[in-house]
């Protein structure tokens, strides 16, 4: 029997996965004609989610055969977790496909938001540094306390990269992890109030839907930075945005908005903010990681054997 | 010491003026508009001179200052002091190594993340709006790409401790081969340039520096390859360097340094390639201070007769 996979895209993405093409037969309800898709939609056992198409109750209703949902993507905030759960779907995601690009990514902007390296680009190629003289000093890296909000295996990385910057470490998640020899803050906001840069890699639930807010951001300090490669809505945008306006928090490296590709046009004029159009995973190799991943979980679960990269439902 | 008269050459650092000012009796050179008339009338007050990487002290200068006692640089680099004049008239000569290692080998990775995630290009596309009408492309994964160093000394040592941490194969070029490393060595600059993605350049500027990365290095290298300069302009054949980069046959660059600062080649300005900062290596307010305690402190030691803290000559 073929191994039939339902391909849902209804992001505004158009991505393909040439390496899952050749093995498996894809079901897609956009292009499949009706009689064909009627008959199979009842017995598909599988959902290829592609980018951040919103897989809730109202999709799973029209597959009732699903008993697995495999993403393309880090962060499963598009999915009902929760949902899937109730009707023991099992969920996998990119593993570590993206983790090292990611990890890259977020320090790179770390380095970026102190250092100024984009606004001293921008001094430049304007032709000011003849004319205004030095760039204004900006702020070491070493030496500087990080606290990595999400020590999952992207806060792992980043953590081994900004501690060769001198840096100390410490973090949050929702609990202690057993292999992590870092400070462990139980809360966000002590968190905060103890490091000089904040960097957010958190998974998006309901529960940490803006977890970074105004009193974590006030905790942080006039001189504190921000760090996003996570999700937009986990911090508060537009209090951040007011914050960082009046000069409350010293700086940000935003990968991730709350309403992409929208980006609060306040933050242009700001030399201490550097922002980035949701690229933290978006390097070719990575594509090439998170296909082989997914082939593996797509033939595991037709093995019946156990899934590469499945995620717990709580 | 309000009577020992000492000869800043440029603006540096406002923060060390002040301080210079405050202790000794300073001359600001850039103020001046006769500078010969300047010298006659007041070469025999000054016994020290305090320049950087962009102006220091060369044999025309030392030889009209005939009681130069001590040049001291906020700069770790010393190519713009004549080191053989210092020696010869015994001027006792003293930088900034150390204070700025960290800062300068930040800037070197932070440079390539830069280049190869685009992250200035990905900053100006969102700030043109030009998101709202499509994704920006994949860029270059920086993990696991082999870094060559040119100068594997404090700076060149710690850009690779750093680079080690994103997984990245390490391999140098220096004059002679370093007993304490496990890096791999390179005999010559174009062997370097032709094993490595991304080559740094972390020596010190002398004449047989110059131009070290010349076309046929940059050839070497090739259209997927990135440099990276943290050193002086003057390592670099910025001509070929640009027509390099123009043509395609050089991947990117992220350069910190220009032959004719503080100009830099105009053609550059609009590839998305290339990074282009206004030498800020060491531009941190902490490290700057650092900076500026040192000179202080070397010339108050000198004047009090007490050993120099960073003496070269």
């Amino acid at each position: 029997m073929a191994s039939i996979v339902l391909y849902l895209n209804n992001s505004a993405k158009d991505i393909t996965f040439p390496l899952l093409e050749d093995r498996f037969q894809f079901l897609n309800p956009n292009t499949s004609s009706d009689s064909s898709f009627s008959s199979l939609a009842g017995t598909v056992r599988i959902l290829l989610c592609v980018a951040n198409s919103p897989v809730n109750s109202e999709t799973l209703d029209k597959y009732p055969s699903l008993e697995c949902v495999v993403g393309s993507t880090t962060g499963l905030n598009h999915i009902d977790l929760a949902e899937c759960r109730r009707r023991g779907i099992r969920v996998t995601n990119a593993g570590d496909a993206f983790a090292d690009d990611a990890a890259d990514y977020a320090v790179g902007l770390l380095i970026d938001t102190l250092r100024r390296i984009s606004a001293a680009d921008r001094f430049v190629r304007a032709g000011s540094w003849a004319v205004k003289g030095q760039f204004p000093l900006s702020y070491k890296v070493w030496g500087k306390r990080v606290g990595i909000a999400g020590m999952g295996s992207i806060g792992r990385r980043i953590s081994k990269r900004l501690q060769a910057l001198g840096c100390s470490i410490a973090y949050n998640s929702r609990k202690p992890k057993a292999n992590i020899s870092f400070p462990f803050y139980a809360s966000v906001q002590e968190l905060a109030s103890n490091v000089d840069i904040l960097v957010v890699c958190l998974a998006l639930t309901n529960e940490t839907r803006h977890i970074i807010n105004r009193d974590v951001m006030k905790a942080l300090g006039k001189e504190g930075i921000i760090v996003n490669i996570g999700r937009g809505s986990l911090i508060d945008e537009k209090e951040m945005v007011k914050l960082l306006v009046k000069g409350e928090i010293g700086g940000a490296g935003l990968d991730v908005f709350e309403n992409e590709p929208v980006v609060p046009q306040e933050l242009y004029a700001l030399g201490n903010v550097v922002l980035s159009p949701h690229r933290g995973g978006a390097v070719p190799e990575s594509l090439l990681r998170l296909q082989e991943i997914m082939i593996a979980n797509i033939e595991a679960f037709f093995a019946n054997k156990p899934l590469l990269s499945e995620i717990e439902l709580e | 010491m309000e009577s020992i008269g000492v000869l800043m050459i440029c603006p540096m650092n406002s923060y060390l003026e002040q301080e210079l000012d405050k202790r000794f009796k300073l001359f600001r050179y850039w103020n001046i508009p006769q500078t010969q008339q300047f010298l006659k009338e007041n070469s025999n007050s000054i016994r020290a001179v305090v320049g950087n990487s962009m102006a220091g002290a060369d044999a025309q200068l030392i030889e009209s200052l005939p009681k130069l006692e001590i040049v001291s640089s906020f700069s770790v680099g010393l190519d713009k002091i004549d080191l053989n004049k210092c020696k010869e008239k015994g001027i006792r000569v003293t930088n900034t190594p150390d204070v700025l290692t960290e800062d300068v080998a930040d800037l070197a990775i932070g440079l390539m993340l830069a280049v190869l995630r685009r992250l200035c290009e990905c900053d100006r596309y969102v700030r043109k709006g030009l998101w709202k009408t499509g994704d920006f492309k994949l860029t270059t994964k920086f993990t696991g790409k082999s870094v060559g160093i040119i100068g594997l000394g404090r700076i060149g040592t710690a850009i690779a401790k750093r680079a080690e941490a994103f997984d990245c194969p390490i391999s140098y070029y220096s004059r002679s081969e370093k007993a304490d490393t496990n890096y791999k060595y390179y005999p010559s600059v174009i062997d370097l340039a032709s094993n490595c993605q991304i080559l740094v350049v972390a020596c010190s500027l002398t004449p047989e520096t110059r131009h070290i990365i010349n076309r046929e290095v940059i050839d070497a290298l090739g259209p997927k390859g990135v440099l990276i300069n943290i050193g002086r302009g003057p390592h670099v054949d910025e001509a070929e360097l640009v027509s390099a980069l123009v043509e395609g046959r050089l991947g990117g660059a992220g350069l910190d340094v220009f032959e004719n600062e503080p100009e830099a080649p105009e053609e550059l300005f609009g590839l998305d390639n290339v990074v282009l900062l206004p030498h800020v290596g060491s531009g941190t307010i902490e490290t700057r201070t650092a900076m500026a305690d040192l000179v202080l402190g070397n010339l108050e030691a000198h004047f009090l007769n007490k050993p120099l803290l960073t003496p070269v000559v």
